[in-house]
């Protein structure tokens, strides 16, 4: 789906897997360069979601960080060893 | 950021609040980083301008907080916004909201599968993380952005299987009328051109299409655009920007209007900036789409009026500052009218029944169809009826196609509608968040 033209400095957990990233990029990118491209279940009909905007406007990118849930991944800057998971059903209180 | 750099050199003690991680906004974003065309590549000219404006602003004095999302505005100007998972407050004299452009939604069936996104969003992963699309990627839709990112991922080495050309017929005969404005500003059309070519001599096939749909199960799999089918991994759709209007629209006595042209809701504004809500102004793309740098242009114009507004600056004084940036700007806009006309948004009854128009509650258009035939007036009132506009984005995607594809249901202009209103907290807030104002 998409390559980098740049090196890697980090890695990140996604669902407990290993991917590689670079701090300070969108957690987004990071994701979509590892080949993830479904993010979230709709709350709705459980369809799998992914980033449509990348600029914090359609809310499809959200993902849980570090074990919070409805963070805009493509809002959320990677740092070092980030734990995220897709989000999956109701989105809770918003 | 233009806004900032005037207003702290008249004196004005500036608070910039900005979502986004770093400045430089949208078109400026990572520049000088990951963003960093050569020096004849496309978008380089502009990447240019972005730098010395953000080197600028770095000296001006003016205090900076990224990564700082606007929740709510009060009567008196009161901000809330969010940095970090905390919430703060603050309180301005003159409130100037920048909030810039989204993506125009180009809803076709199968556009929520993981795998179809913005040329925008592509483009900002190319700007934030060097990212480069690659496999079976297709392009589809119209727009100025759509050939610059085509041309731009080229030059870097990326590969793309089709541009599926979505605008209407006739472009070129209806903007005919406006060439003469437009070319007192070549440059914008020499370089678009330019983009253009570099698509064509890249060997990329552009398509003429209509109908387009996106197939798939978990993820994107193929396309079907008339009649044919095309495996894809990517899909990247535009048609144009709209204004943000998300804080705006939530202000009590900001009024909108429906700017037939642009396809979209735009706040009213005096040539200052002025809003209808005292002490409130918008510059930029957020006011209507002028691009880069007419915005520039208008945010200095506005914080020259700010400064008016707080008496740092006489009414004359500003007069004397503001008229030569009055008439930049308009040479700006001059080639806007062009524009418009060679990419007429695309048309909303061709949007097929089983279109999800509303991605947050997953609303197609057929019902928001049916709810029309059923009496729902406008946009506001389809809440009862469906929840389309209600989900965590707000409207904020869907709003145009929603509005668009009403007003041709009931066969009246979209101006005739009133628009989608909005409200704080204009983004989720956590209760966290909450408790940390207490
Ligand atoms: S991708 Fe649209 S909000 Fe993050």
């Amino acid at each position: 789906m998409f390559r980098r033209s740049g090196p890697t400095d980090c890695t990140i957990a996604w669902e407990g897997r290993e991917i590689p990233a670079r701090a300070g990029e969108p957690l987004a990118a990071a994701l979509l360069a590892a080949g993830i491209a479904a993010f979230r279940e709709t709350p709705v009909s459980g369809a799998p979601r992914g980033p449509l905007c990348l600029m914090g406007a359609c809310f499809d990118c959200l993902v849980e960080v570090e074990g919070v849930p409805n963070r805009q991944a493509c809002l959320v800057p990677v740092t070092p060893g980030m734990r995220a998971a897709p989000q999956r059903g109701a989105r809770g209180a918003l | 950021m233009a806004a900032a750099l005037e207003a702290r050199a008249r004196g004005i003690e500036v608070l910039l609040l900005d979502e986004n991680l770093a400045p430089g906004g949208q078109v400026h974003r990572a520049v000088g980083g990951f963003h960093r065309p050569e020096p004849r590549a496309p978008g380089a000219a502009q990447a240019r301008e972005g730098l010395r404006l953000i080197e600028a602003f770095r000296a001006s004095g003016a205090e900076a907080r990224f990564g700082a999302t606007l929740w709510a505005v009060e009567e008196d100007r009161t901000v809330t916004w969010s940095e970090g998972g905390v919430a703060h407050r603050a309180r301005a004299g003159v409130l100037l909201l920048c909030p810039g452009a989204i993506e125009r939604p180009l809803p076709i069936p199968g556009w929520t599968l993981p795998g179809v996104m913005g040329v925008g969003a592509a483009q900002i992963l190319l700007k934030s993380a060097g990212l480069l699309p690659e496999g079976r990627v297709w392009m589809a839709g119209q727009g100025p952005l759509l050939w610059l990112y085509a041309a731009q991922m080229l030059a870097k080495g990326g590969r793309l299987a089709g541009i599926l050309d979505l605008s209407p017929p006739g472009g070129w005969k209806r903007a005919a009328l406006h060439l003469p404005a437009a070319l007192t500003a070549p440059g914008y059309l020499l370089r678009g051109l330019g983009w253009m070519a570099r698509v064509r001599r890249a060997g990329v096939p552009v398509i003429r299409a209509r109908a387009l749909a996106a197939e798939g199960g978990e993820r994107l799999t193929h396309i079907v655009f008339d009649g044919r089918r095309e495996a894809a991994e990517l899909l990247l759709l535009h048609d144009g920007v709209v204004p943000n209007t998300q804080i705006t629209r939530a202000l009590q006595g900001c009024a909108h209007l429906w700017d037939a042209a642009q396809a979209c809701l735009r706040p009213v504004l005096d040539g200052w900036g002025n809003t209808t809500r005292p002490g409130v102004l918008v510059a930029g793309d957020g006011a209507g789409i002028g691009g880069a740098r007419a915005a520039e242009f208008s945010g200095r114009i506005a914080a020259l009026e700010a400064a008016r507004r707080l008496g740092t600056l006489t009414g004359e004084q500003r007069d004397a500052l503001a008229g030569p940036l009055l008439l930049r700007r308009q040479a700006e806009l001059a080639p806007r009218p062009f524009l418009d006309a060679l990419f007429p948004p695309l048309p909303a009854a061709d949007i097929p029944d089983e279109t999800l128009l509303c991605r947050c509650e997953e609303v197609t258009a057929g019902r928001v169809r049916a709810a029309t035939a059923l009496g729902a007036q406008g946009p506001n009132q389809l809440k009862a009826y469906l929840r389309a506009g209600m989900g965590p984005c707000q409207g904020r995607v869907c709003g145009p196609a929603v509005h668009a594809v009403m007003a041709a249901a009931r066969g009246v202009p979209p101006a005739a509608l009133e628009g989608l209103r909005t409200r704080f907290p204009s983004k989720p807030v956590t209760v966290g968040e909450l408790a940390s104002l207490a």
